[in-house]
């Protein structure tokens, strides 16, 4: 997994509440086996109509606004706890979605995947809209080490919460694969410690 | 300190807890089937990283298998390519696989309890959420992500916190007819698909002790539709006789020495639950659902509730029910007695106990899924399968079939269906299709009637 410290770049508004995860990648692509593809489908029905042309009216569409930043309303993730929505947003390019409420699983299912979910409050995201709405090409910086969030051209920032467990993870580049991989020894001590005695393991 | 028997085995199973973090809990054994699978070794795979147990690791193709010719080529081309890439993974890895028509195929959570792989207190962890099953056997048993069957993959491990515990007692004496999935269904029905969010839940009093493993495996399977992570009973004799002379169950001296262990296996006296709730047997009927999740139901002879919820009212309009209205002698065109709850050898026993010698409705289409191949099997061995057919039933090869439409096995849309799977979700069965949960002596007499109907009368 690649390493997150900061992050400062554009970013891409969806100003809109309770996006589910059939929103976010919807059901039909979930037969594939591999999760690279995902990205081409992220939000299919928003951003394409019903003859497949790219639907300008949906942000991800207009050629004013990129980067690596998604910032969604309210209660992001919602729905079907499918690990494919992350994948999706993650495949698409984004390192970072702000919101100021995330669905738990897919908060888990985020930071699994190497994508870091900032909350911050209704006024702070208010905030981060108006200023992308004044200016497209805004400044957003995202600081894990301290775990701060602000915007450039106000200067405005808010702290924000993540495990820290989690943090650990992201500022090392290490997924819970990484992490358990490097417990090898241990968890091979547990197994040779565990053999005879009355509480078998691996057996 | 006075421990529960979820604290016994989850403890002695923690490779390290992570200060403020989740614990490293160690994994026994590592079921696997074709849709959750292929990403994750797809994930190791790109990080070069080797499957760390792979002996610990068994695999089965159930979900997307067709339940008819299955000695012939896969017909649906992404079924059929998620079934390769099983049989490749496993292969690569050199995992054992009990592949479509392997004797020893069938549903993850029915081939391996009746094959020995689950024992009393190990942990099992699945890519598929009614991995409580194996709870029954007094096992830590859950359902995980695709990332999580990628960590197993690569440690044998999981990083997870510990859930709270609680306990379901349910004493007292079961009345006729009143079967398992009956029992879970009422205690789902009572206290909401939500009570169980966070917890693992035990199951203990008189009812559950007196149950058969297979009853106990569908009372554990269902855990999850209450929103608990997994469920468990205490192992006792009937667990000890049932895990006895199974194929990949230990043997002689090794057997005596565990089961010795898995005598301990049990709740402290006076050890403590974050949460408890208790039922009478007594009160417990032939159970049904009404609506679209497994928490909608209502006894048999009873009516849908008058007062509802604005997703209650929508579930009903789904379900073309009203308010206050019997379901008894509703028609019904179809019955489905299957799936990881119901597919057991007892389940089809006591469903040809009751259509012996009767037949079925010409209304109804009847379908009969054993659960695994040696189900199937015993069925042909027991004849129960001359019975199904005098009565006109059609018994299909095994496989997850019509409780979820994924493979060719589906309820046509506005369609009802007395079905002995786990979830009456929207469409579960099939687009439009319409899921009333039961148990397979309902879904039996809902077949030879035609209709619901209030068997209990004609029980002697
Ligand atoms: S029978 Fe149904 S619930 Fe059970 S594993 Fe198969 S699809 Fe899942």
């Amino acid at each position: 997994m690649e390493k997150f410290t900061t992050l400062t770049d554009t970013a891409v508004p969806l100003d809109i509440e309770n996006v589910d995860t059939d929103q976010i990648i919807p059901a039909r692509f979930l037969k594939a086996t591999d999760k690279a593809g995902f990205g081409e489908n992220l939000f299919r029905d928003w951003r394409f109509d019903k003859n497949d042309e790219p639907n300008p009216d949906f942000p991800l569409n207009n050629p004013n606004f990129s980067g690596s930043i998604l910032v969604a309303g309210n209660n992001f993730g919602c729905g079907s706890s499918r690990e494919h929505a992350a994948w999706a947003i993650k495949a698409y390019g984004f390192k970072v979605v702000v919101s100021s409420y995330f669905a738990d699983i897919f908060k888990g299912n985020s930071l699994n995947n190497g994508l870091l979910p900032v909350q911050v409050n209704q006024e702070f995201l208010d905030e981060i809209f108006l200023a992308l709405q004044k200016n497209s090409e805004e400044k957003i910086t995202v600081d894990l080490e301290n775990q701060e969030i602000s915007i450039e051209s106000t200067g405005a920032s808010q702290h924000f919460d993540i495990d820290p467990y989690k943090k650990t993870c992201m500022i090392n580049g290490f997924d819970d694969i990484d992490f358990l991989v490097s417990k090898w020894e241990a968890i091979k001590k547990y197994e040779e410690n565990n053999k005879t005695t009355p509480t078998p393991v691996g057996v | 300190m006075k421990k529960t028997l979820f604290d016994k085995i989850w403890d002695s199973h923690i490779v390290e807890s992570i200060p403020n973090g989740p614990d490293i809990l160690y994994i026994d054994k590592h079921l696997i089937h074709e849709v959750t699978s292929p990403q994750a070794f797809n994930e190791l795979k790109e990080r070069d990283v080797p499957l760390f147990r792979p002996e610990q690791t068994v695999a089965t193709a159930d979900h997307n298998t067709p339940t008819e010719n299955q000695h012939l080529p896969v017909k649906d081309l992404l079924s059929r390519k998620q079934l390769k890439e099983l049989t490749q993974n496993c292969e690569e890895n050199n995992i054992t696989l009990y592949g479509l028509g392997h004797p020893y195929n069938g549903i993850v959570h029915v081939m391996a309890p009746e094959l020995g792989i689950t024992q009393p207190g190990m942990t099992i962890v699945c890519g598929d959420s009614h991995t409580s099953t194996h709870g029954a056997f007094g096992t830590i048993a859950f359902g995980i992500g695709t990332s999580q069957v990628a960590q197993v993959f690569a440690s044998q491990c999981l990083l997870v916190e510990k859930p709270k515990k609680l306990r379901v007692n349910v004493n007292g004496k079961l009345k006729k007819g009143v079967l398992p999935k009956d029992v879970i269904l009422y205690i789902i029905s009572k206290l909401g698909t939500n009570s169980g969010t966070g917890y693992f839940c035990e199951y203990a009093g008189d009812v559950f002790e007196s149950m058969s493993m297979e009853g106990r495996m569908t009372v554990c399977n269902m855990s999850i539709e209450m929103g608990a992570r997994g469920g468990l009973i205490a192992p006792d004799q009937t667990t000890f006789d049932y895990v006895e002379g199974k194929e990949f169950a230990p043997k002689g001296e090794e057997f005596e020495n565990l089961k010795a262990y898995w005598k301990t296996l049990k709740t402290d006296e006076g050890a403590e639950f974050d949460q408890e709730y208790s039922f009478d047997a007594e009160d417990i009927e032939p159970m049904i659902t009404y609506g679209t999740n497994p928490g909608m139901g209502i006894k048999l002879n009873e009516a849908i509730p008058v007062e509802g919820t604005k997703s209650d009212a929508k579930a009903l309009s789904y379900m073309g029910f009203q308010p206050g209205e019997s379901l008894l002698e509703k028609p019904i065109n179809y019955i489905f007695i299957g799936s990881c709850t119901n597919s057991r050898i007892e389940d089809f026993r006591t469903a040809a106990a009751y259509i012996k010698g009767k037949k079925k409705a010409d209304n109804v289409n009847a379908l009969i899924v054993p659960g695994s191949r040696q189900v199937a099997a015993q069925i042909q061995e027991e004849g129960l399968h001359t019975i199904f057919e005098e009565a006109g039933f059609t018994l299909r090869q095994p496989g997850c079939s019509a409780c979820l439409a994924m493979n060719d096995d589906k309820i046509p849309a506005g369609e009802y269906c007395v079905s002995t799977s786990n979830r009456n979700f929207e469409g579960r069965q099939g687009q439009g299709s319409r899921t009333i949960l039961a148990s397979p002596l309902t879904a039996a007499a809902t077949a030879i009637a035609g209709k619901l109907t209030d068997y209990t009368k004609m029980l002697n």
